[in-house]
């Protein structure tokens, strides 16, 4: 037991760094309803002016409609790849099980810009392929994989083999047991682990500025794009709240599906 | 009794079918790419069309280790990367250690809950608070009377900050193990609390500290975009990389200079390696 001025000590160490993580956060909420458009604090007064800017805003739309199709697109190519993986590395032994584990860590543990550069030089010198929205599909597929692979890897090492083992001794094929035992056991893991794939697709900037090219702009693009322009600073601080607001949605919902919120991304 | 699953001669083909998709997914998008990025870092430009030309050169390569310009802006990302990962190491651990050891079950729970959330707020909305926070005229300058301003403080806080919860879940999830008894026991035992935790804890928690900071050094090692948000001139290596390969149309020697951070970051997990840190990924 520790004595009771280190807990103390830690208790207050545990606030400073809860302040340190959200204070920030709390800025952006706050700035969304800022009159003025420098950052000088306290604000000088509020207003929701900026709120129907930003609900006109044209690039604003159609780069977050880009960002919902790559989203869906590449959890959807993550889910079906990550499931995979996660059943042979969970439920078989064999020689390489560990460099599987390590590939598809990789594409999250490497610099983005390691992968971005590797994938642009591969789209664009080897394959001659135009960028656009398939080429960060595929970038994004790739480093989306993981985070379903995790969801479903702790899923079904906590869930053991035992119920499946009883399936296939009662005589039900290795499909039965998958459909009526395993599936359901793991819908949940699945569901988890497509919100967080979409929620870490939707975010991404690195890899998708290298395989986006010039003219495809997904939401994270649209908002660095305009971070610089001073005339455009109170839409992004608006679309900058509604993220932060929405940010405890894949959380939320993941924790309810029972998915690893905190084992998906570490 | 058939043990269902298990590598039998017989089960092969199952596990052929399910490992097979993914594999060849990973192998051809991605260490293919990389084996193009490897490739492409002795390929060189046509200086009037601008068009990528496939002949062998080591020109890039060369001119990666020595030009001066280059080796500073690797000096200083390394720097940068050491630095915040050695911040996110000093706020996590007794972070964690309240967490896992002093915390109840329902506020270990939360706290779990709160340190994870900020991960999934918007990358760029992160480092756009701290552009607002740090600002002249900011909310820093207005509650301490001082800001570090734009630039190397900036980047090294804004980065710590966007960092930080990958090393307190992998030290918390390191700390969860280490049983409450052995800290009963050295207490007992004598030992000061400092003692404990230095003698104790600590040698329990290293690999867990070792893994979180494979994801901060090379989360920090390839980042440009925070460095352009609140690093004012500072130039991280990724400002280079990216203006060679989008201004300067040189991709092979972007490709070359990519192979900086590649080789640091294989450098630096062959040596986590040792640390046992890679089972705690």
């Amino acid at each position: 037991m520790l004595s009771t001025r280190m807990r103390t000590l830690l208790r207050v160490w545990t606030i400073g760094a809860l302040v340190f993580l959200y204070a920030p956060l709390l800025l952006v909420l706050l700035n969304a309803f800022n009159s003025s458009r420098t950052f000088a604090f306290p604000p000088s007064g509020l207003t929701l002016r900026w709120w129907r800017d930003a609900w006109a805003s044209d690039g604003m739309w159609r780069s977050l409609g880009n960002s919902a199709l790559v989203g869906l697109c590449a959890t959807a190519i993550a889910l079906v790849l990550g499931t995979m993986a996660a059943f042979a590395v969970q439920r078989y032994r064999f020689f390489g099980r560990q460099t599987v584990n390590l590939l598809v860590v990789l594409p999250i543990t490497l610099p983005g810009i390691v992968t971005g550069i590797a994938l642009n030089a591969t789209f664009t010198s080897a394959l001659h392929v135009a960028l656009g929205l398939a080429t960060v599909i595929v970038g994004h597929a790739t480093f989306c994989i993981v985070v379903v692979f995790n969801n479903i890897q702790a899923r079904l090492r906590r869930l053991g083999t035992s119920l499946e083992d009883v399936s296939s001794d009662l005589g039900a094929s290795t499909w039965q047991t998958f459909r009526y035992v395993t599936f359901p056991m793991t819908r949940g893991a699945l569901l988890a682990g497509a919100i967080l794939a979409f929620a870490l697709s939707f975010d991404e900037v690195v890899v998708t500025t290298f395989t986006a090219g010039p003219t495809v702009q997904t939401l994270p693009i649209w908002i660095f794009g305009n971070l610089f322009r001073p005339n455009q600073a109170p839409v992004i601080n608006v679309v900058a709240a509604t993220l932060t607001v929405l940010a405890v949605l894949p959380v939320w919902l993941a924790q309810r599906f029972g998915g690893d919120v905190a084992g998906s991304r570490v | 009794m058939r043990r269902r699953l298990v590598a039998e001669p017989g089960n092969r083909l199952p596990l052929a079918f399910l490992l097979i998709p993914p594999l060849a997914w990973l192998i051809i998008a991605y260490l293919g790419s990389l084996a193009v990025l490897l490739l492409s870092a002795f390929w060189t430009v046509n200086e009037f069309t601008g068009s990528v030309v496939r002949t062998f050169t080591t020109d890039n390569i060369v001119r990666v280790l020595t030009d001066a310009v280059f080796r500073t802006a690797t000096l200083r990302t390394l720097g940068i990367a050491l630095t915040v990962t050695l911040i996110c190491a000093v706020l996590a651990v007794p972070l964690a250690l309240y967490m896992a050891k002093v915390a109840s079950r329902r506020v270990r729970l939360a706290l779990v809950v709160a340190v994870t959330t900020p991960l999934w707020a918007s990358y760029l909305v992160k480092a756009y608070a701290w552009r607002m926070l740090l600002s002249p005229e900011g909310p820093l300058h207005w509650a301490v009377g001082y800001t570090p301003g734009y630039g190397l403080t900036a980047t090294v806080l804004t980065l710590s900050y966007l960092w930080l919860p990958y090393m307190v879940i992998p030290v918390f999830a390191a700390l969860e193990r280490v049983p409450d008894q052995l800290i009963d026991a050295s207490s007992d035992l004598g030992a000061s609390d400092l003692t404990t935790i230095a003698r104790v804890v600590g040698p329990l928690v290293f690999p867990g500290i070792a893994a979180g900071s494979i994801f901060t050094f090379s989360l920090a090692l390839g980042d440009y975009i925070a460095v352009t948000i609140v690093g004012g001139k500072t130039q991280m290596l990724g400002n280079i990389i990216y203006g060679q390969l989008v201004t300067a149309n040189n991709q092979p020697l972007a490709a070359a200079l990519s192979l900086i951070p590649l080789t640091a970051i294989v450098g630096y997990l062959l040596a986590m390696r040792r640390t046992g840190a890679l089972d705690n990924l």
